[in-house]
């Protein structure tokens, strides 16, 4: 069973977004989802101070079985990527939540997080995927 | 409903993520497709490859058959044993299938195809062989295992000892018949190795014995970078009946020699060899960030376009790798389209890794 932690949001396209004391957001891909993609082998983050719409792909995931799209959950401004992904894209797998975090966000209407997933919801996705 | 081999339960027991594979259940990986690369160039893996199909080919007229039929020469196999790559072509010299053949007995030859082509292979087989007198047995009976890497035959040995005694003295490319056990120094990864053929009803036992000895299960995943890096086609992807060997990178297995040998897609083929094909399939190494997949654009300044037929990350070189059929002119520079943005690759001859060891400067 994937972890599926209750302190983060989830977007159905498996994402996961923390939110953070400064008011921006972290932003990253699911247990669940590195899992089903495998031993990844390339992360291309956005550009720092890019602006995206919610629903943009603004990151790509590449394992190698296959490259996968990454949405940016909210609208908002990249403030900050995991560089060190250049060199250790195998963090996404051995610490998805954690060091392998993708990028940093800062919204551009914060009440738009109301309406990404609880962890709750994004189980039921999961539940959904594997039937 | 899919079909499962005879192993099915032990890739399950092993923790094996089964996948559909031209209709069998298979094992793409068991954990880790990396790590299993990895054991396979730096110790020994061990593969199911049950589904490939074995036809048996046997009588009279067998070898002249076999000399009509495929595109390299039988007759180049003069000891016992030894083993031939080659295409089956059609009539427009399109690749119906590569396969291996073993040349055991002058009565008798074994030969290995693709899973995913077993139907039209046998189609065409049976249709070809009407005018002769022969006999065609498949073999589903039997089971198909792969043991590759630097250390696959010392434990492969020490696991099965008298079993295959036989095999101890094979030199590459050739076969024996251990009795129930048929042993070819083949395969499909760069690696040294064995492939073993034995009755299905056996086959767990055995897998059993070469786990033991540390050889470790490697699914397909693995499979398709190992060969990707050793420069070997997959049918399917790099050729299919739409492609000539000329443009697949496999005019070396074609054995124009003697000049009245009349095999089954010559005539055209010695046509597109004489005015020279418009097309060749080479490697890319990708100089750029990025990994290079399958039908991504190529671009060739001056020159036209081509597309990539096998791409992955290369485990072992740590960058992206390809083959990619582009135009004949093609010199030692291209560019790869990916997700719009145009990127450096350079072009190599389609071997990168063998033996451990990379073969790119």
């Amino acid at each position: 069973m994937s972890n599926v932690p209750d302190n983060l949001k989830y977007t159905k396209t498996h994402e996961w977004i923390r939110q953070e004391s400064d008011g921006t957001l972290t932003i990253g891909v699911t247990d669940h989802a590195q899992g089903l993609l495998g031993d990844m082998v390339f992360v291309e983050v956005p550009d720092v101070d890019a602006n995206f719409n919610s629903g943009d792909d603004c990151a790509v995931v590449e394992s190698v079985k296959a490259a996968s799209d990454v949405y940016c959950p909210v609208s908002g401004e990249i403030t900050e990527t995991n560089e060190a992904l250049a060199d250790t894209p195998e963090m996404v797998n051995n610490d998805p939540f954690g060091d392998g975090w993708l990028f940093k966000l800062r919204p551009t209407d914060p009440n738009e997080i109301s309406t990404l997933l609880d962890a709750n919801g994004y189980q039921e996705i999961i539940a959904e995927d594997s039937h | 409903m899919a079909k499962n081999t005879s192993l099915y339960e032990k890739h399950l027991a092993a923790g094996g993520k089964m996948v559909d594979f031209a209709g069998w259940e298979m094992p793409i990986h068991y954990g880790s497709q990396l790590e299993e690369h990895h054991q396979v160039r730096r110790d020994a893996g061990i593969f199911d490859v049950s589904h490939m199909t074995i036809i048996d080919l046997s009588g009279r007229e067998v070898r002249g058959f076999l000399q009509k039929l495929l595109a390299n020469d039988v007759n180049r196999l003069k000891k016992k044993g030894k083993a031939l790559y080659s295409c089956m072509l059609n009539e427009k010299a399109g690749v119906i299938d590569d396969l291996i053949i073993y040349y055991m007995h002058d009565d008798w030859y074994r030969m290995i195809v693709n899973a995913a082509t077993r139907n039209k292979d046998l189609t065409w087989i049976e249709k070809q062989a009407q005018n002769f007198e022969i006999n065609i047995d498949e073999r589903p009976d039997l089971a198909m295992l792969a043991v590759q890497g630097p250390n696959a035959r010392e434990k492969a040995h020490k696991a099965l000892g008298n079993k295959i005694l036989a095999a101890q003295d094979l030199t590459p490319f050739f076969a024996v018949d251990c009795g129930e056990i048929f042993v070819g120094r083949t395969g499909y990864t760069g690696e040294d190795g064995y492939e073993i053929v034995l009755p299905s009803q056996q086959v767990p036992q055995l897998w059993d014995d070469l786990l033991t000895a540390g050889i470790e299960p490697i699914g397909l995943g693995a499979r398709d970078t190992l060969r990707l890096e050793a420069g070997m086609n997959l049918y399917g992807q790099d050729m299919d009946e739409s492609t000539n060997p000329l443009e697949s990178g496999l005019a070396w297995t074609i054995a124009w020699q003697p000049e009245d040998r009349d095999f089954i897609g010559r005539g055209v083929l010695q046509k597109l060899r004489d005015s020279g094909p418009n097309n060749k399939l080479v490697g890319l190494v990708l100089q750029e960030r990025g990994v290079l997949r399958n039908h991504q654009k190529v671009i060739v300044d001056g020159v036209g376009e081509g597309e990539i037929t096998s791409g992955s990350f290369s485990p072992t070189l740590k960058c992206a790798i390809a083959l990619a059929r582009v135009p004949a002119q093609t010199e030692d520079q291209c560019h790869v389209e990916i997700r719009g943005e145009k990127r450096s690759a350079k072009v190599v001859k389609p071997s990168f890794v063998r033996f451990g060891q990379s073969c790119i400067d």
